[in-house]
């Protein structure tokens, strides 16, 4: 069986995670998700999209599940592992005050875990207010500093001309995309990265109404270092917030995956599809530098 | 009409200051009638005369403020400590001084277990033997079959051996997380620092429920623990109360030959605030005399000597970062603002002075809203507090249960690395609290240090650390203000004064029964004290017929 994805999604209270949880639970785009939630606080779903509750799970519409992990995450995230059917990806929502990068830390010590990234949320209207707060100010510094993903959620609250608040956030996660929207507002595939079938889900990226993302698809035939053109991407000028998708190496297939500043590659079977999906912000995602990076790479590969 | 019995004593110490002293008392109904001499309790009519505690002291039932009934349970486990401490069976168990001793003793144990039963110690504590790390290796050579797991005195490190990491899946190179150090072979060491990794492997090696709930037989054990050191009401300060274990203490405090009364306290996590102040609502109508329902235990940081207590500017002395909150200050002002508005007494743990400082500015509004006049808010540990702190709990009408065991176990280590001299020396400020007029009580935080109020009191009074240097001259208190600090302090802080933590006439027949006069013997001393027994609700307990 293939390793869990997991995704934590933290921040502080009132940045919009619940708001995005839900979100994501309505344009999962067919992929079952299994939230698990701190033990407080209240329900963290919208109360249509409970099909029942039990006493430990709730299901959701779409094959989903909600359950809270009290103080033992190992444990919920293996019986996550031993539903039937499995979720295809996790998704932790942390306390207000919990360090998302411990809870990965965490939930990386399963075998049977893939990090995919740690998702934090930050309340644009209020951000700079909280840095400051003597009890919390330092609490969301270090969430922001182990993000992958920041997203500067509530923009149309933002006291400043928006570049300024983003570049300000940009500099207290060093290692993150930062994402501004509204109402939480991003697409799945940003939050969570992309399914198991990237080329197709980008065939469909049109479908958001939003309209702030866009993504492109590389068919760099081969490459020598897989790794390195994954760090290349995440770390690179490229606007690239999430990338998914398989190249061929002289090892064999290799999937690389991208979230944030993050970029992995790890061995994939030979049949898998050629092909890797970029995910930017429109503007940000600069598509001629990738496809010069990808032919370079065909060319050397 | 209910017999009467009037006990003889040596003497009596009544904490009641309008007669402080008496060589008897009258009980009636599990309560008391009266202390006096024999001639003045002769007024209420027929009595019988039992002399048994003719050569004995008597005071108030002793009152402890913050422990854990999961003391109890720990003792199933084999006991590892560097001091003495004594069983819920009476038997004082050596502390070990040695790595080499302690592994001798998990031997012993290991030699017991059929099966591949895990064995489980508790109690390590190697500050004590110059920091010396406790690896896998060490507890291979005890057993490389059977998994092993041994719980650091402070309860945040768990040290097991290679077997125990190989079941929980750890035994690989390359294993990237701050709480799981590596050895140069690259391979975990086996040391678990924090609940993150605890938690995971802790079903391997034995430690496989929440050490914060209660079980029967750790239930029933914790008690007689509470007979041996003269203890009639406690507290279980933190326990999630989930149905059954509400439904099992119910049960066991009812039986009428247990000794104790049992204040938990419900934990705050698992529910929103809304919902727990009326979870806590319904549990107070489920309490009985032994066992009283219906108060909040928030915890709003961690602890000093783990790093984790919020500290306010300049932090913690080794430089190290600050800590982390346990609670996020709008959801302790709502839970404040809803349990002082349905009645609940929340108390609150607060290690760092940064953590004390945010309950103090999160009830001041809460107060604004719902004015209650008789709230007794405590805040648990407070190690840190500064004078100004200690005035504004006062301005807030709130109590305070400072940790006068911690300053004699960590003291050293606090001076020396956590908090540096200055802040160490004016730690659990006992007498910079009476004099700012904050109700004050003392605690052990049992099973992080061994229940025993005597000891607690001893602490209180001589400031005494590990090492033996007096830590804080200033902040020692006297034997008189101690003893009323495990007494009547204690009860003040549960709301529970009027009724134990004393005895005068109408409050409940509980007492110590030592054999020495605490308030004569050197304040040295103290925790020296022999214990008898109790009397608990009129019922007596002898410590050697538990
Ligand atoms: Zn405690």
């Amino acid at each position: 069986m293939s390793a869990l994805p997991v995704t934590v999604i933290g921040g502080y209270l009132g940045a919009g995670k619940t708001t995005l949880v839900n979100h994501l639970l309505r344009h999962a785009g067919g992929r079952r998700l299994a939230v698990l939630v701190n033990e407080f606080g209240t329900l963290p779903i919208d109360a249509d999209l409970i099909e029942a509750e039990g006493d430990t799970l709730i299901s959701i519409a779409g094959g989903c599940v909600c359950c809270s992990f009290g103080n033992d995450l190992t444990a919920a995230l293996m019986q996550m592992r031993q539903l039937d059917p499995r979720p295809d990806h996790v998704l932790i929502e942390s306390s207000g005050v919990a360090i998302p990068g411990s809870i990965m830390a965490t939930a990386a010590l399963l075998a049977e875990v893939r990090c995919d990234g740690v998702v934090v949320l930050a309340d644009a209207g209020d951000i700079r207010r909280a840095f400051d707060d003597p009890y919390i100010g330092d609490t969301i510094a270090r969430q922001l500093a182990q993000a992958d993903i920041v997203i500067l959620n509530k923009m149309d609250l933002a006291p400043e001309p928006p570049e300024t608040l983003t570049a300000w956030v940009a500099a207290q996660a060093p290692g993150a995309a930062v994402v501004p929207c509204r109402d939480a507002q991003v697409p799945a595939e940003v939050v969570i990265g992309l399914g198991p079938h990237p080329v197709e889900a980008h065939a469909h990226a049109h479908d958001h109404a939003d309209g702030l993302f866009e993504s492109i698809v590389l068919t760099p035939a081969a490459s020598e270092d897989a790794a390195g053109l994954a760090r290349q991407i995440a770390t690179g000028p490229y606007g690239v917030v999430r990338a998914k998708g398989w190249l061929r190496t002289p090892e064999g297939m290799a999937l690389i995956q991208v979230a944030g500043r993050q970029g992995t590659a790890t061995p994939a079977s030979p049949e898998s599809r050629e092909g890797l999906v970029c995910i930017g912000l429109k503007g940000q995602l600069d598509i001629a530098a990738l496809h010069a990076l990808a032919a370079r790479e065909t060319a050397s590969g | 009409m209910a017999g009467t019995t009037i006990y003889s004593a040596k003497t009596i110490l009544t904490m009641n200051p309008a007669r402080p002293r008496a060589t008897h008392v009258a009980v009636r109904e599990g309560r008391i009638l009266g202390a006096g001499t024999l001639e003045e309790l002769a007024g209420w009519g027929d009595y019988t005369l039992d002399e048994r505690f003719a050569d004995k002291v008597l005071m108030p039932g002793l009152v402890e403020g913050h422990a854990h009934t999961s003391e109890g349970s720990l003792w199933r486990y084999t006991y590892l400590g560097w001091f003495d401490r004594m069983d819920p069976a009476g038997k004082t168990w050596d502390g070990l001084k040695t790595i080499d001793a302690v592994l001798e003793r998990l031997r012993e144990a290991e030699g017991q277990l059929s099966g591949d039963t895990p064995l489980c110690g508790w109690g390590l504590d190697p500050i004590y033997m110059d920091n010396q790390r406790v690896n896998r290796q060490h507890l291979d050579q005890v057993s490389a079959t059977r998994p092993i797991g041994v719980m650091h005195a402070s309860g945040h490190i768990l040290n097991v051996n290679t077997k125990a990491l190989e079941l929980a899946g750890l035994m690989k190179p390359g294993v990237n997380h701050p709480g799981i150090p590596l050895g140069p072979d690259g391979y975990p060491t086996g040391e678990l620092k924090g609940p993150d990794v605890m938690t995971p492997v802790g079903p391997h090696v034995g430690f496989d429920r929440s050490l914060m709930d209660c079980d029967e037989m750790g239930l029933r054990d914790f008690a007689k623990l509470c007979v041996r050191t003269g203890v009639t009401t406690v507290t279980d300060l933190a326990s999630r109360l989930e149905p059954e274990t509400v439904e099992m203490m119910l049960r066991v405090t009812g039986e009428e030959t247990y000794p104790a009364r049992v204040v938990p306290l419900r934990f705050f996590l698992g529910l929103p605030p809304k919902e727990l102040v009326a979870e806590v609502v319904r549990l107070k109508a489920l309490a009985t005399d032994r066992c009283r329902l219906g108060r909040i235990k928030v915890v709003a940081d961690g602890s000093i000597q783990g790093f984790s207590a919020r500290l306010k500017w300049p932090g913690y002395y080794n430089g190290a970062p600050n800590g982390l909150w346990y609670v996020a200050p709008e959801q302790m002002a709502e839970i404040y603002e809803r349990a002082l508005e349905a009645g609940v007494q929340v108390h609150t743990h607060t290690n760092g002075d940064q953590a004390t400082e945010l309950a103090l500015d999160m009830l001041a509004p809460a107060l604004m809203k719902h004015p209650s006049r008789d709230h007794r808010f405590t805040l648990q540990h407070c190690q840190l507090a500064d004078a100004a702190q200690f005035r504004r709990m006062k301005a807030l009408g709130m109590c305070v249960n400072l940790f006068a065991n911690h300053h004699y176990y960590w003291g050293d280590e606090h001076y020396r690395l956590t908090v540096g001299p200055e802040r160490a020396t004016r730690m659990n400020a006992c007498r910079t609290a009476l004099e700012q007029g904050v109700p004050m009580t003392i605690h052990s935080d049992a099973p992080v240090t061994p229940l025993g109020p005597l000891f607690t009191a001893w602490a209180a009074v001589n400031r005494i650390t590990a090492s033996g240097r007096v830590q804080g001259e200033h902040e020692r208190i006297g034997v008189d203000d101690a003893l009323w600090a495990v007494t009547m302090g204690a009860a003040y802080t549960l709301h529970l004064d009027g009724e134990v933590g004393s005895i005068e006439t109408g409050k409940r027949a509980d007492f110590a029964v030592l054999e020495q006069d605490p308030t004569t013997v050197e304040p040295m001393a103290l925790k020296d004290v022999p214990v008898w027994g109790t009397v608990q609700g009129g019922r007596v307990f002898a410590a050697s017929a538990i």
